[in-house]
């Protein structure tokens, strides 16, 4: 991987509605639920961006990566593939069903192939070939024109794009899908025009993000991921988050809970007042991981192949609530959102400032 | 042939004096360290010797009547584009005394000043501002190495050991000013300052008197080419070394100390004879190489047991990058980068003008060369040379400095007028002298005061920029380039500076 980004900068900024639904059962989850729990926010956005990512889509072929491709341009089509078919065995190779919708006009085409390591890469382990899989997708997003992925994990596809997210749901038919994990967004952006690799969710290996919010700290985190090969090449601030994520957990062993402390870390003055061993961990955290510190208002939901995590700048500028029913667990911007798909929960609460909300699968369930 | 070389009737400045308000108090006299001003008994009356006049303001500041007026001479030679005043007036010096021009502070001379060709950005509707009155707003600095990776026991725990830190709780640090070349009380006043505000100060290669031991914890103890003061103990008493290879005046070159400036308290401080001229080697003589630095920075945490940082002091020039992540990879664990505007006690006037490189573009061509190289979280950056304000400090780490020296203008908190007499050792203002009478005009007591209202004044600045960025931790300015723009710069100004033009 280079050294430097071919486009250095470019971002936008925008209000957004967010939700997350996971079945801790590990049950599927309709697509449609979480359409309609998007869609009572419908206002928060402005049709300029939507999308949804359904962890437990492809149980046919969830062992292997599955690459959802989109194109500006037919003549892309060729190039991927080949890089593809050159570096990876490629299984399966088919347009992304859609419907012909009134609302979308103009969209892209959308691909999607199952792809596996060659066998000498997977045999140097998973770290390898997952080093492998984000080398090519920063290699699509950078080098071939007219071409993005927009997933790259393990049944795990993203659908997304320029429109309402009832229009987009239906241009998708995200009623034929369902999973245990599901993430949806609807997208305001106010600075750039709405384009479809720039609407959530976005997606690294089997990290998705939705955000809601500003990453004021965007210089700061963009320029810190490139150091490790890392490309933001999709106009928006989001994508750093992926990154980010991708960078301190999988590349840095820390755990979801460490990560999050890195991404929104205690005040110094509260850590002042913590117990010496508390201390200094998150003094160790802060000063070793300053860079990629988030900052700016943000409500952020990131999927992850055993569940979610919620979680909420320093300061709380951005909302974000939680509701439990059961086994079924909703974060969303809006308590009416969560209502909307679990009607009666069992607790609704808003967490604090920088509060981490993590929801996992519970222990054994077959995903 | 002349009898009287020209220069001395284009004397720079003219005292006018109202003679109405003049109550012959003699304040003016008693004042002025360079004697521009003098009292005729018989007459009564108080005349100036414009030519000794150095427009420090100390006979006009302190004059109960506010009678006097210091002026630029407005005899001037002719008008000449090529040929400016100071061309021709050193021209004429060199020839009367056949000697190297020196002169004190920093580069005078009109180069481009990107700090102010750069604009900040802020929060409007999309993101909120934050109000720093309201809302906490970090600005602590952590300087030194940082782990590649945080390891993790079993039980969560984190087992790596971080690396001796600097904690600053505000981004800005007091830069290398040695005793001698400022006097104990200049001295006194910045280690003291340091103390109350969380952050450090630089002895300079002057070494540490032993009175100022006791904020030790507060100092960089540096080490210069000519080891002037260094010894195992002082070593110890720093919270940090810094190894001095170069000073943005004057790259390339050793420092100096007149020995008119070598009195008693200096000498034994330098261990060295009092009166002589402490000149420090231009190159330390055991680093004719990066490996040589390596084994000065090792032999350095040896006798300290690794629990210090150890700094390494250079100027910016045209190399600044590659000689950057050189030193990087020597082990050091923060760079001092100085650069061309950066002071100087005394320094040859054709150098401090003329050579090396502005801050800004060290700053920016160091981070991005580390980043590039996926070291910079190893090693510190630290910027010197100039800042005037807060907002050149917000740009500095925009740009991508970890935190900032300031020397120049601590001493202007204490009085400097910036006169550019520092190496004369006569300073009207009581900073750069050691002659007792003089020294005395500093009160470390108010001089603390003064520092610390400085900072206290920028930090509280700072804050309220980061917060109008809508950033309430500083560590989120760091390399930041995206919040800033540039005006009127080139194209290849606004690459080097890796920042965009403003309106886009």
């Amino acid at each position: 991987m280079g050294i430097r980004s071919s486009t250095p900068y470019g971002k936008d900024f925008g209000g957004c509605g967010l939700v997350g639904i996971i079945d801790r059962a590990g049950r599927p989850v309709e697509g449609a639920m979480i359409v309609s729990s998007l869609c009572s926010m419908k206002e928060r956005g402005n049709g300029l961006g939507s999308g949804y990512a359904v962890y437990g889509a492809y149980p046919e072929f969830k062992e292997s990566f599955g690459m959802h491709v989109m194109y500006n341009d037919a003549g892309a089509r060729e190039t991927v593939e080949g890089l593809l078919k050159s570096k990876l065995a490629l299984l399966h190779a088919e347009p992304v069903p859609v419907k012909k919708v009134h609302a979308i006009v103009d969209p892209p085409e959308f691909w999607r192939y199952f792809v596996d390591p060659p066998a000498p890469v997977a045999e140097q382990g998973e770290d390898v070939v997952d080093d492998l899989i984000v080398t090519i997708v920063m290699e699509i997003n950078e080098r071939i024109e007219n071409a993005y992925v927009v997933s790259s994990g393990k049944n795990l596809p993203v659908f997304k794009g320029v429109g309402h997210p009832d229009a987009i749901a239906e241009f998708f038919r995200m009623q034929d899908y369902s999973g245990y994990l599901l993430l949806g967004h609807t997208r305001f952006p106010t600075n750039t025009p709405g384009w479809w690799g720039g609407a959530h969710p976005f997606t690294i290996l089997d990290w998705s993000i939705v955000h809601n919010g500003e990453i004021s700290s965007y210089g700061t985190n963009k320029r810190y991921v490139e150091m490790f090969g890392y490309k933001c090449t999709l106009l928006t601030d989001t994508e750093v988050v992926a990154y980010l994520l991708d960078l301190l957990i999988r590349k840095k062993g820390l755990s979801l809970s460490a990560a999050a402390a890195v991404l929104a870390p205690p005040f110094w003055k509260d850590i002042l007042l913590m117990g010496p061993q508390k201390k200094d961990y998150y003094t160790a955290l802060r000063v070793s991981y300053a860079n990629a510190m988030l900052n700016g208002p943000f409500a952020i939901l990131m999927g992850f192949d055993n569940g979610i995590l919620g979680l909420n700048d320093r300061i709380k500028l951005r909302p974000l609530v939680v509701g439990r029913k059961g086994d079924i667990v909703a974060i969303a911007s809006e308590e009416s959102a969560i209502r909307e798909v679990i009607p009666g929960p069992d607790d609704v609460w808003a967490p604090k400032a920088g509060e981490p909300i993590i929801v996992t699968l519970k222990e054994g369930t077959q995903r | 042939m002349l009898y009287k070389n020209p220069y001395n009737n284009y004397f720079d400045y003219v005292v006018q004096r109202d003679l109405d308000r003049c109550i012959r108090c003699k304040a003016c006299v008693t004042q002025c360290s360079y004697g521009a001003n003098f009292y005729d008994p018989d007459r009564e009356m108080i005349y100036s010797l414009d030519a000794n006049c150095v427009g420090c303001m100390r006979c006009s500041t302190f004059c109960p009547t506010d009678c006097i007026r210091i002026v630029r001479n407005p005899d001037a030679f002719r008008p000449n584009a090529n040929w400016k005043d100071n061309n021709i007036k050193d021209l004429y010096k060199q020839a009367g005394t056949g000697g190297i021009i020196i002169t004190g502070m920093g580069n005078d001379k009109p180069f481009t000043n990107y700090w102010e060709h750069m604009v900040i950005d802020a929060c409007q509707v999309t993101n909120p501002s934050i109000d720093p009155l309201r809302e906490p707003m970090e600005l602590k600095t952590f300087l030194g190495r940082k782990p590649e990776r945080l390891e993790i026991g079993r039980d969560g725990d984190i087992t790596t050991k971080l690396a001796p830190q600097l904690v600053l709780e505000t981004p800005i640090m007091f830069s290398a000013m040695s005793y001698g070349s400022i006097n104990y009380n200049v001295c006194e006043s910045v280690a003291r300052a340091a103390r109350e505000l969380g952050t450090y100060w630089n002895t300079g290669e002057g070494g540490l008197p032993k009175a100022l031991y006791e904020y030790g914890r507060q100092t960089i103890v540096q080490c210069a080419s000519g080891r002037f003061g260094v010894s195992p103990e002082y070593l110890g008493a720093g919270a940090a070394i810094e190894i001095k290879i170069g000073q943005g005046a004057k790259p390339g070159i050793g420092g100096h100390l007149p020995g008119e400036k070598v009195l008693e308290g200096i000498s034994e401080t330098r261990m060295i004879p009092v009166g002589t001229d402490a000149i420090s080697p231009a190159p330390h003589h055991d680093i004719y190489s990066i490996e040589d630095l390596k084994q000065l920075i090792y032999a350095l945490k040896e006798a300290t047991r690794y629990e210090k940082p150890v700094s390494v002091k250079i100027a910016a020039v045209h190399n600044v990058a590659a000689i950057a992540s050189g030193i990087a990879r020597a082990g050091a664990d923060i760079i001092a980068v100085d650069g061309f505007r950066g002071g100087t006690g005394a320094a040859p006037k054709a150098i401090r003008d003329n050579v090396g490189i502005p801050i800004e573009v060290a700053i920016a061509a160091v981070d991005e060369r580390l980043r590039q190289e996926g070291i910079r979280n190893e090693v510190s950056l630290v910027a010197a040379g100039g800042f005037r304000n807060s907002s050149d400090i917000v740009k500095a780490i925009a740009l991508g400095a970890d935190a900032v020296y300031i020397a120049t203008s601590a001493l202007m908190a204490l009085g400097c007028t910036l006169c550019q007499q520092c190496h004369r050792g006569r300073c009207a203002w009581g900073i750069t002298t050691n002659d007792p009478e003089l020294a005395r005009r500093v009160n470390p007591e108010i001089g603390t005061e003064r520092l610390v209202g400085l900072i206290r004044a920028w930090s509280n600045e700072i804050k309220e920029m980061l917060g109008l960025m809508g950033i309430n931790s500083i560590e989120s300015l760091k390399g930041n380039r995206d919040r800033l723009r540039g005006v009127g710069l080139s194209e290849g100004e606004l690459q080097t500076l890796g920042i965009r033009q403003a309106g886009t």
